[in-house]
């Protein structure tokens, strides 16, 4: 299972590589958001799985799946998701402003306005 | 246990939070920024003679013993470095009272600040490095906001780089994180450090130190991972890129810092031996960049990355000497970058350009400001007695004991370049003819002068009297080199 995990963590890294490197905002966005599920689905599978295990029975419990890695992709995907909206916004607001959303013709020259 | 260590986070939230509701009223805005700001510097100054009296400080959130649950730790390194930070916000907020406008701050301008402030001081005193990635995340959220606030095109175009490169660094970090933790099974900076002398150094975990590299490297603008900073920071106005410039990129190196010699520090051979490469060209790019450029504000942005390289080459020697050495050029460049930020600033607010070759001979009207400019420049150079020039020769003296002389020769070398770059502003800008006459010049330096006056007061103050701050930056240093002092603050209260 890990396995299969770290399989679709590469994949998810490959994807986002991909989309990022096009020019259109848009495709960027969604590759930032398919490497931050690659980084949080890692974070996840590093913890070690354990299938049915339920994250905390009590002390004397024969299986438990540890806790931490699942408290920790909680607070990374909030954290995403507000990076992710901020920058959808933003996306937004520059395509109105700048009226391209093409990153060839975003490229700054020395003088600008 | 000690409530203290986490008041420098708390006093700028709650700040920040009360500024939201006042987002009309621009001069209470103003008011509760500066007291805001001045009681962190108070907390944070009785903060770093308690850590001086008493040794390192921590608080445990939540009462949670320290392995499993959330530390803060203040130990010298990071107290002096909050102290630091909390005086260049100060100042910043104070010089934007007359440059950022209007329509800036009724967006919650400083309300923003304070919470950029909340991220800084955070990831300078946690003692978690899942922790150090959400104060990260604060600080780089409150960035974000502040690189793109006003909305002007060039503002816009350049964010969407800079929020990309940090996504990609954020993701990267969390991996980084993720690994490490299944390698050691801890999260805790003292427990990892502990338990990753323990193991026997496989190859893994040189590989997530380089991540780690990679990932503060980012933040800090190291060689190879410098690009959007020209860019970025010469987007937003003055007191924004002298924040971001005294701040952020220094919150890179802290953490680089931090990390390499508490945790990482086994196999140094290969990792300080990387660091000490990229420290050398980014020295070299910064100059280079330094020197070619005719923009006031990019000749100062390529600076940053000088210094920064000349910190990293400090860490790279794993000597206490290099190492106070560069705990006390951090501090040093921090005051002095931001100084030169609002004077550069201040030269634009003149002139109504960036554009050094438009302008010329303000010295004829400002000799004040010209005057300035000239202690800042040697002071940023090197020149005894002032600050830049006591960090500078514990770093080399540290280096030259260890044998690196190549790169002590850089540090050297660079040091002359910086001073030629600078001195460019100085000569072009305020010698030579005059350009404008009193009656052309499209603003004035009032209210612009004070902040960039405490900026250079501290830095001559750091320089004169070096030999009562040295003791507080050798024990900054010694607990860098003892890890053992840091894990027994941490794990044994």
């Amino acid at each position: 299972m890990e396995i299969l995990m770290s399989i679709m963590v590469g994949i998810l890294f490959t994807a986002a590589t991909y989309l990022m490197l096009s020019k259109s905002l848009l495709r960027i966005i969604v590759g930032t958001g398919l490497l931050s599920h690659g980084a949080h689905l890692l974070l996840l599978t590093m913890g070690g799985l354990k299938t049915g295990a339920a994250p905390l029975l009590g002390e004397k419990a024969a299986a438990y799946t540890d806790p931490l890695p699942q408290a920790l992709i909680l607070t990374a995907i909030v954290i995403s998701f507000g990076v992710t909206s901020f920058f959808l916004v933003l996306a937004y607001r520059s395509y109105q402003e700048l009226g391209t959303d093409n990153m060839d013709n975003l490229r700054g020259t020395d003088r600008h306005e | 246990m000690n409530n203290l260590v986490i008041l420098p986070v708390l006093v700028p939230l709650v700040a920040g939070i009360i500024l939201i509701f006042f987002n009309k009223q621009i001069t209470v805005q103003k008011w509760i920024s500066v007291i805001a700001s001045i009681l962190t510097i108070v907390v944070s100054a009785i903060l770093v003679q308690t850590v001086f009296n008493n040794g390192i400080q921590i608080i445990q959130v939540g009462s949670w013993k320290a392995p499993y649950g959330i530390v803060l730790v203040a130990d010298m390194l990071a107290s002096l470095l909050v102290l630091t930070a909390s005086i260049v916000s100060l100042t910043c907020i104070l010089y934007a009272f007359k440059t950022i406008g209007e329509a800036r701050e009724k967006f919650y301008f400083y309300s923003v600040v304070q919470f950029l402030m909340v991220g800084v001081l955070g990831a300078f005193l946690t003692g978690d490095i899942f922790n150090l990635f959400v104060f990260f995340e604060v600080m780089l959220m409150s960035s974000y906001v502040l690189i793109v606030l006003g909305g002007t095109k060039v503002q816009l175009r350049e964010s969407i780089k800079y929020i990309l490169v940090n996504i990609i660094s954020s993701a990267l970090f969390v991996a980084a994180v993720g690994l490490l933790y299944s390698v050691v099974g801890t999260l805790n900076m003292a427990d990892l450090s502990q338990r990753v002398s323990e193991v026997d150094q496989p190859g893994i975990l040189t590989v997530i130190a380089v991540m780690f590299l990679v990932v503060f490297g980012l933040k800090g603008a190291i060689f190879p991972l410098f690009f959007w900073l020209p860019g970025s920071y010469q987007a937003p106005p003055t007191p924004i890129t002298a924040l971001f410039g005294a701040l952020l990129t220094k919150v890179g190196v802290y953490s680089i810092l931090r990390v390499f010699t508490l945790i990482f520090y086994h196999d140094a051979e290969f990792t300080h031996g990387l660091i000490s490469i990229l420290a050398g060209l980014t020295v070299l790019v910064g100059v280079i960049g330094a020197i070619a450029y005719w923009d006031v504000k990019k000749i100062i942005i390529y600076n940053i990355m000088t210094a920064v390289g000349v910190i990293l080459f400090g860490v790279a020697t794993l000597s206490t000497t290099a190492i106070a050495g560069s705990i006390y050029y951090v501090v040093h460049d921090m005051i002095v970058k931001a100084a030169l930020f609002f004077l550069v600033g201040a030269m634009a607010h003149i002139s109504g350009t960036f554009d050094l070759k438009k302008m010329g001979g303000l010295i004829k009207n400002h000799p004040v400001l010209g005057w300035m400019f000239f202690i800042a420049v040697v002071t940023l150079a090197g020149i005894p007695p002032l600050s830049g020039f006591v960090g500078k020769l514990l770093i080399v003296q540290g280096g030259l004991e260890n044998g690196h002389y190549v790169m002590a020769a850089v540090v050297l070398l660079s040091s002359l370049l910086v001073l030629y770059s600078v001195m460019k502003i100085f000569m072009n800008g305020f010698w030579g003819e005059t350009k404008l006459s009193l009656q052309e010049e499209k603003g004035t330096t009032k209210g612009l002068l004070l902040p960039i006056a405490l900026l250079l007061t501290l830095s001559i103050a750091l320089g004169i009297g070096a030999e009562w701050f040295i003791p507080y930056f050798h024990q900054a240093a010694e607990t860098l080199m003892n890890p053992s002092i840091y894990i027994d603050a941490v794990l044994k209260e």
